[in-house]
């Protein structure tokens, strides 16, 4: 395909030494009149400071009620490339893994059916196919499901589970990262791909607290890999790292959030008792510290971007929780935390929000769970629980 | 506008194909959206259809799925009280289809 489009605004983002959105929409553009049409949109777009999509439109496959993203141009007789631009979410694997022979697939039948242009990945951590046509939605979803793929979540439903790269690349992993976001994604099924929730509601699974997939500031329900024993101390491979030039005292024991950490120059301790294990010390000194004992998760609820009312992030539901196949205590609690939200929340209010508005005891009451100290979610503030009457009598 | 034709009629649809003036509805014309995607709305499609009518005009809004799901399972029994029934009622969904025969307008969902 020619080029039909002059893109001046466009060329600027080209400029510099970073990777550019446009040079690949261009690249897609040669062999795409939706790509093409595309760049010519966003050029205008642009130029008139304002955007040219409609509100989504209604779209899908047949049996599914999520998974794609209808999206249609309000300048069809300009772009008629983009009359039609609906957006694909394919569900990834498991962190992220694929071979370039599935890759390749992918984008074999993404250049039959639809612009080309992808997003790995979207934030949700989908794949994300952009731009197709109502027309195509049915012949693609039957390709990409005859190979083994499958739509991820959209609209007020599960969305599609992430979690980071776990135990297949990093040896910090407290938990089978892949194995429980795969397990949950199977599980949750009927609820991913129809849609029926007062609003979305995301998993996502970080094997330790550095946290990869932001599961704490992203997900609604955050599963984070943590351990219960020691931090084991090779103190010869402290003093490794303080001759190679790091400042111990100030790059590790002063950056420590609870101040458990001490150093005399030779020796550094720690009190494991005030760890909050937030893995700050370990991931700057990897050949000295490491965790210890029993394995297993914090389950943390709540988090999500400022829409509606500001943003939030995940706080502690259950410190602890053993996670080994098949993973059924954890569905079960997921499950609890659905109904209670289901049940109660107002459309379009996401699970944190509504234990803002109706507070901790309902929400732990509901789930089963007891209240316990590491559910403090903002300490010497307002109690964020509220004791009844009954709690309070003397036993 | 896009437009239908139906008994001679010009009915004016939006892009998905929802009616845009709710007084051009008749159970006719449901039948008609319906043969389109080549379904016959049997009684358990009318159900359905009739319960998102009465609630539209009560609440001047399409229902939650939640409800309409809760209410199906009423009428219709317990076993059909899931999303799956649903489905297998209007394969493209309760908004994208139900709606559309019922004669509401669309149903805003976020992404």
């Amino acid at each position: 395909m020619s080029k039909k489009y002059d893109t001046p605004l466009l060329d600027e983002l080209e400029k510099g030494p970073w990777p550019s959105f446009v040079t690949e929409m261009k690249k897609a553009a040669a062999r795409s009149e939706m790509a093409n049409d595309e760049l010519g949109q966003l050029e205008k777009s642009y130029r008139t400071k304002r955007g040219y999509w409609k509100h989504g439109g209604i779209v899908g496959v047949l049996g599914y009620g999520g998974g794609v993203i209808g999206r249609y141009s309000s300048l069809p007789d300009e772009f008629p490339g983009v009359a039609h631009f609906h957006t694909v979410r394919i569900n990834q694997p498991s962190g992220w893994f694929y071979t370039t022979k599935a890759l390749r697939e992918i984008c074999d039948i993404w250049d039959k059916y639809g612009s080309g242009l992808t997003n790995l990945h979207g934030s949700t951590g989908d794949l994300v196919l952009l731009g197709t046509t109502t027309e195509n939605l049915e012949p693609l979803f039957a390709e990409y499901s005859s190979r083994g793929w499958d739509l991820g979540g959209s609209g007020s439903a599960m969305r599609t589970p992430s979690c980071c790269i776990g135990p297949a690349r990093c040896e910090w992993a407290n938990i089978d990262t892949l194995e429980i976001c795969y397990q949950m994604t199977q599980k949750f099924q009927d609820e991913l791909h129809r849609p029926a929730f007062p609003y979305k509601f995301k998993i996502k699974v970080a094997g330790c607290a550095v946290d990869c997939v932001a599961s704490i500031a992203r997900a609604d329900c955050s599963i984070i890999g943590t351990w219960k024993g020691k931090i084991e101390i090779d103190q010869d491979a402290v003093q490794w790292y303080a001759k190679n030039g790091m400042d111990i005292k100030a790059e590790i024991v002063d950056m420590c959030p609870t101040a458990c950490i001490s150093y005399d120059g030779t020796n550094l301790s720690i009190d494991d008792d005030n760890c909050s294990r937030c893995m700050h010390c370990i991931s700057k000194m990897t050949k000295a510290l490491k965790p210890t004992g029993e394995k297993g998760a914090t389950i943390l609820i709540g988090s999500k971007a400022p829409i509606v009312v500001g943003s939030l992030m995940s706080w502690v539901i259950v410190p602890f929780m053993k996670l080994e196949p098949p993973y059924d205590e954890l569905e079960e609690l997921i499950r609890k935390m659905i109904e209670w939200w289901d049940d109660n929340a107002k459309p379009r209010e996401r699970i944190g929000e509504l234990i803002e508005a109706r507070g901790m005891r309902e929400f732990l009451e509901a789930i089963g769970v007891p209240p316990q100290p590491q559910q403090v979610f903002e300490p010497r503030k307002d109690p964020f629980f509220f004791w009844k009457d009954e709690d309070l009598t003397k036993e | 506008m896009p437009h239908i034709e139906f008994q001679g009629k010009q009915i004016e649809v939006d892009d998905d194909g929802y009616i845009v003036n709710l007084d051009d509805w008749s159970p006719e014309l449901a039948e008609h959206l319906a043969s389109q995607d080549g379904i016959t709305l049997t009684d358990a499609h009318w159900e359905v259809i009739n319960f998102l009518r009465d609630y539209y005009q009560k609440y001047q809004i399409a229902p939650m799925i939640k409800i309409l799901v809760k209410e199906i399972g009423k009428a219709m029994g317990p076993e059909k009280g899931n999303t799956k029934y649903l489905y297998e009622l209007y394969p493209a969904g309760p908004a994208k289809q139900a709606c559309r025969y019922a004669g509401l307008p669309k149903p805003t969902g976020c992404v």
